[in-house]
Formats: structure tokens, C-alpha cells, sequence
């Protein structure tokens, strides 16, 4: 129970995001109008995401380091989920851009940066199930993994900052920067980025599980 | 003739803020403010979390197997 504390809070705290989510009032902005509610769930996808790989980074690493296989399971899983949260990142993504923008999928700078990412992290999913060789499969993937972070760094944080885009914030778009993003959303929405990243770490605890008793049952 | 003219321009000025008000169309996703496009973000989180658990229950049920089968 004690070292599960961390569960409960990613419950209430997900708790709390729907319900005031929903019903907590929100800036009226044109052409957002009640989708700016979305920056509490289809935001916090991608801070649950870069979350994720970067414990898949730092697992890679010790791996490369320690050389246990312990490590490469972890960094796997955590691309692994990782990888989920940003398809689904994409998907409420996708929804969202086809009433506000009009078109499921728009060559946005953001859209393809992210696009490209889930490009580099399934290859790192096939290379890794590529190679039979359980040592040579963890270090191939480990160095492939560091590759594919840089990628995710330059593809979402650098390369959408180079140019305009049409997300809400961007090139003087409606959005909620720092004179719109008011105080109340703030009480929403930090708690729903530690509640969705809370909810990723869970799932990843879950599945390196699982992968472990498989581990353990083949040996 | 003040009144008249008058009259017309208030006419045509409402005319404006009509027209202005009627372009958001009211089809399904874009009513009430848009709102359910958020519900349909929500309800994509929802699929892929139980999606998440099928898979789980499937990975499970592998391992049981295998132990069983020892």
C-alpha cells in the first residue's frame, strides 16, 4: 500500500481532471470555443509521451552502461507505451483539427514533427524485434533508442519553433498562451499533466511486468 | 426622412449580426460549442485505454497457459 501511493494520486487526480475538465469555466475564444477543454486530455497525451521516452532513454543508457536485461526490458516497454499515448495523441489530435481546421490531417509543422517521431520509435520497435540475439538485440536498440530521442526532440520541441503553426498559441492563433492561459485552466491542467503521466507510468510498470514473468518463464 | 433613414440603417445593421451569427453551422460535433469534440477525444483515450487492458487480459492468459502447461 505504501509504495502504491502513487496510484491513488493518479486516480484522483484523473478524477479531478474530467470532472473539472468539463465544468470549470474556460476562456471564450473564437474558432476553439469548448475544444480549448481539449488542452486537459489531447495535450497531456504528449507530456505523458516524452515522459515515457525519456525513461526509455535513461534505460537504454543504463543498459549500454550495466549491459542487464532487466534495463532493455524496461526501455522497451517504456517506448512501448510511450508509442500508445502517442497514437492516441494523434487520434484525439486528428479529431480535434477536423472542426476546428477542417481537415482531419493538415501539414501543420507539429503534425508532421509528431508523425515523424512515431515514424522512428515503431522502426525502433521493429529493429529491436528484428535481431533474435537477446544481447545483441539490447544493444543495437539501446543505441537506436538514443537516435530516435534526439529525433523526438528535434521533431517536437525544436523544429515547431522554427516556423508558424497552426496549433492554438502559434502565429498569433486564438490560444492560450501565457496572457490566455488564465489561472483556472492552470489549476486543471498541471494536475492533469501529473495525472495522464501518472497513468503512462502505470501502464509501463504493468507491461515491463508482464514482460519480466515471460523472461522468467523462458529461462 | 431622419427616422426613415435611420430605420433603414438599424434594419441592414441587424441584418449584419444576423448573418454574422449564422455562419457556425449546427451539425453534430460543431453544436454546443463544440463540445463533443472533446467528448470524442475523451471517448478515443477510453478505446485505447480498454484496448490497452484486452491486451493485458491476452498476455495473461499466454503466460497461464505456459505455467500450466510446465
Amino acid at each position: 500500500m505504501k509504495k502504491n501511493w502513487w496510484k491513488i494520486l493518479c486516480v484522483l487526480l484523473l478524477v479531478y481532471t474530467l470532472v473539472a475538465g468539463f465544468l470549470t469555466e474556460v476562456p471564450r475564444l473564437p474558432i476553439l470555443h469548448e475544444t480549448i477543454r481539449n488542452q486537459y486530455f489531447h495535450v497531456c497525451m504528449w507530456f505523458s509521451m516524452m515522459i515515457l521516452f525519456t525513461v526509455s532513454l535513461v534505460y537504454s543508457i543504463k543498459h549500454l552502461a550495466g549491459n542487464k536485461l532487466m534495463h532493455d526490458t524496461i526501455a522497451a516497454e517504456a517506448a512501448n507505451t510511450g508509442i500508445f499515448f502517442g497514437i492516441l495523441g494523434l487520434l484525439t489530435g486528428s479529431l480535434w483539427a477536423k472542426y476546428t481546421w477542417g481537415a482531419w490531417w493538415t501539414n501543420d509543422v507539429k503534425l508532421n514533427g509528431a508523425a515523424i517521431t512515431m515514424l522512428t520509435y515503431f522502426a525502433y520497435l521493429v529493429l529491436r524485434n528484428a535481431i533474435p540475439d537477446e544481447k545483441k538485440r539490447g544493444k543495437v536498440a539501446a543505441v537506436y533508442n538514443i537516435f530516435s530521442y534526439v529525433m523526438m526532440l528535434v521533431f517536437i520541441l525544436i523544429y515547431p519553433r522554427m516556423s508558424d503553426s497552426l496549433h492554438p498559441g502559434n502565429g498569433g492563433n486564438p490560444a492560450f498562451s501565457k496572457y490566455d492561459l488564465d489561472n483556472t485552466m492552470r489549476l486543471v491542467f498541471y494536475p492533469a499533466v501529473i495525472g495522464w503521466s501518472l497513468l503512462g507510468v502505470w501502464i509501463m510498470t504493468i507491461q515491463i511486468r508482464i514482460q519480466q514473468i515471460k523472461n522468467h518463464i523462458d529461462l | 426622412m431622419k427616422k426613415a433613414f435611420a430605420f433603414i440603417i438599424l434594419l441592414f445593421s441587424s441584418l449584419h449580426s444576423f448573418s454574422q451569427s449564422q455562419v457556425e453551422m449546427a451539425d453534430g460535433m460543431r453544436s454546443s460549442g463544440k463540445i463533443y469534440v472533446v467528448v470524442g477525444g475523451l471517448i478515443t483515450i477510453l478505446l485505447g485505454i480498454l484496448l490497452f487492458l484486452i491486451l493485458i487480459d491476452k498476455k495473461v492468459r499466454d503466460i497461464e497457459k505456459r505455467i500450466n502447461k510446465k
